[in-house]
């Protein structure tokens, strides 16, 4: 039996920076050392509970005990700032902040959109989206390309573009608008983008919902009207959930992904030369990077005793998905990127009921996007040493600000 | 081997249709069909670990 750590902190306070690009933080390492689960301090004040074993990180997440409704009293959101938790806590409610029953009936309805199989008829239209950014790079005289704003950026706005039914005309406004959200610009120029596009989507479904088409908005209003009442608020909500989610991870996940296959040239000439092996050389990405860890936070709502751990009632759980990913437990050897791993079991989409919803969108641009890129590009290749790449050493979501490259 | 889906449960994420196409598929409403309850020899070991990785555990294995 592992001693119970309650009441007694860690000596570790999150945030972290992550110091080297390619590993998590050494206070990661100690912490998963020490217990699976262990207490740590918050920046500015409080404590919260720090999962960081795989085995332990996909038992919270499935359980029903843990809470993610961010407004609940306690909620571990060290992330944000004030001003984004006020406007959090003003807004309606996402599927990503419910629980139980409500989260079910936010989330069903939309989960059709995102079957396998659906996705896979939209792989010729993805191909074609990255096919025209890659002729772009190979059309411009200029050298380096900014990966970032010549590919990473505008593939995940397109698809979403089109996705939420975006009219072509728009597609400019809406991707420089989209690419102000996650650029380094100040918090006022990114709050602006964001109210702009919030008045854009709300005016969108409103157009849609007096002539809707045959896009998901118009299958969804369908429905609701099939069931009752139209709720504007909510589809709002989930066309902005679908956006926020949807851009910036995948985005960033493709340029880190080019690092991390650019960094390691015997795992680029595996994929390289056998393009079957991009599908497990995606998985192995997705937990080398794990970009989104910290996103899931969740909130006792009953005594629990797990890996060790006696929480209570009331008390906040991060679950690290990057300590998961990196617990030797789970994955072996897990510092080395090997392409041919073939472990799906990865938590970099989540667990439990909230795994997320566009994983298998966010795979296929992913493999589309690396497959197209050394194949066209074969001489791909970093235009700065990696150790000056501008890593997101401390943002919500890892990630590189700008990715020069050259061929 | 049996396997048994809670289509309560099921959340949609596809892991499974991603592991083994053969036994599991998604209904147009994104919710787990079985192809077949019983997976043959060739199967059943992707078809377990396909139940490992069921993020909502929607998906069991009964002991008969
Ligand atoms: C590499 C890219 C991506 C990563 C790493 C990622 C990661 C995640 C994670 C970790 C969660 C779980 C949050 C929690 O449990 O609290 C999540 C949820 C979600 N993601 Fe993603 N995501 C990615 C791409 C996408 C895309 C492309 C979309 C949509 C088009 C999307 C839409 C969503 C939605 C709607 C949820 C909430 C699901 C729910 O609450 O039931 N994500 N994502």
């Amino acid at each position: 039996m592992m001693e119970s750590v309650t009441g007694e902190s860690a000596d570790v306070e999150l945030p972290v920076e992550r110091g080297c690009p390619f590993a998590p933080p050494a206070e990661y390492e100690r912490l998963r050392a020490r217990a699976p689960i262990s207490k740590i301090r918050l920046a500015g004040d409080g404590e919260a509970w720090w999962v960081s074993g795989h085995d332990q990180a996909r038992a919270v997440l499935a359980d029903s005990r843990f809470s993610s409704d961010r407004r609940r009293d306690g909620f571990p959101l060290f992330t944000l700032d004030a001003e984004t938790l006020r406007q959090l806590r003003s807004q309606p409610p996402l599927m990503l902040g419910m629980d139980g029953a409500e989260h079910s009936a936010a989330r069903r309805p939309v989960i059709g959109e995102f079957t396998v199989r659906r996705l896979a008829g939209l792989r010729p239209r993805i191909q074609e989206i990255v096919d025209r950014f890659v002729d772009d790079m190979l059309a411009t005289g200029r050298r380096p390309v900014d990966l970032v704003r010549a590919l990473s950026l505008p593939v995940p706005s397109l698809v979403i573009c089109e996705l939420l039914g975006v009219p072509y005309t728009d597609h400019d406004f809406f991707q420089s608008r989209t690419a102000m959200m996650v650029s380094r610009t100040s918090p006022e120029d990114r709050r602006r983008a964001l109210a702009e596009l919030r008045a854009y989507i709300d005016d969108l479904i409103t157009r849609k919902e007096s002539e809707p088409g045959d896009d998901l908005f118009g299958r969804q209003i369908a429905r609701q009207r099939q069931e009752g009442a139209l709720d504007h608020a909510a589809l709002v909500g989930l066309a902005f959930l679908l956006l926020t989610a949807g851009h910036e991870t995948t985005a960033n996940m493709i340029s880190l992904g080019v690092v991390g296959l650019l960094t390691h040239p015997d795992q680029l000439a595996l994929v390289k030369a056998d393009p079957d092996r991009t599908p497990m050389a995606v998985e192995e990405l997705l937990r080398f990077f794990s970009i989104a860890d910290g996103v899931t936070s969740r909130l006792a709502t009953e005594d629990v005793q797990i890996g060790g751990a006696r929480i209570k009632a009331g008390e906040g759980v991060i679950v690290s998905i990057l300590s998961a990913n990196w617990d030797p437990a789970a994955f072996e050897d897990p510092a080395e990127l090997d392409v041919e791993r073939g472990a799906r079991h990865h938590v970099a989409f989540g667990f439990g009921p909230h795994q997320c919803l566009g994983q298998n969108l966010a795979r296929m641009e992913l493999q589309i996007v690396f497959d197209t890129l050394f194949r066209r590009i074969p001489t791909l290749r970093l235009a700065a040493p990696v150790d000056e790449l501008p890593f997101k050493s401390d943002a919500v979501i890892y990630g590189v600000h700008e990715l020069p490259v050259t061929w | 081997m049996r396997i048994k889906a809670d289509t309560g449960l099921c959340v949609g994420s596809g892991q499974c249709v991603l592991t083994v196409p053969a036994v599991f598929d998604q209904g147009d409403d994104g919710i787990v069909v079985l192809l077949t309850d019983r997976p043959d020899d060739e199967t059943a070991a992707r078809a377990r670990h396909a139940v490992t990785l069921c993020p909502s555990r929607a998906l069991s294995i009964l002991r008969e």
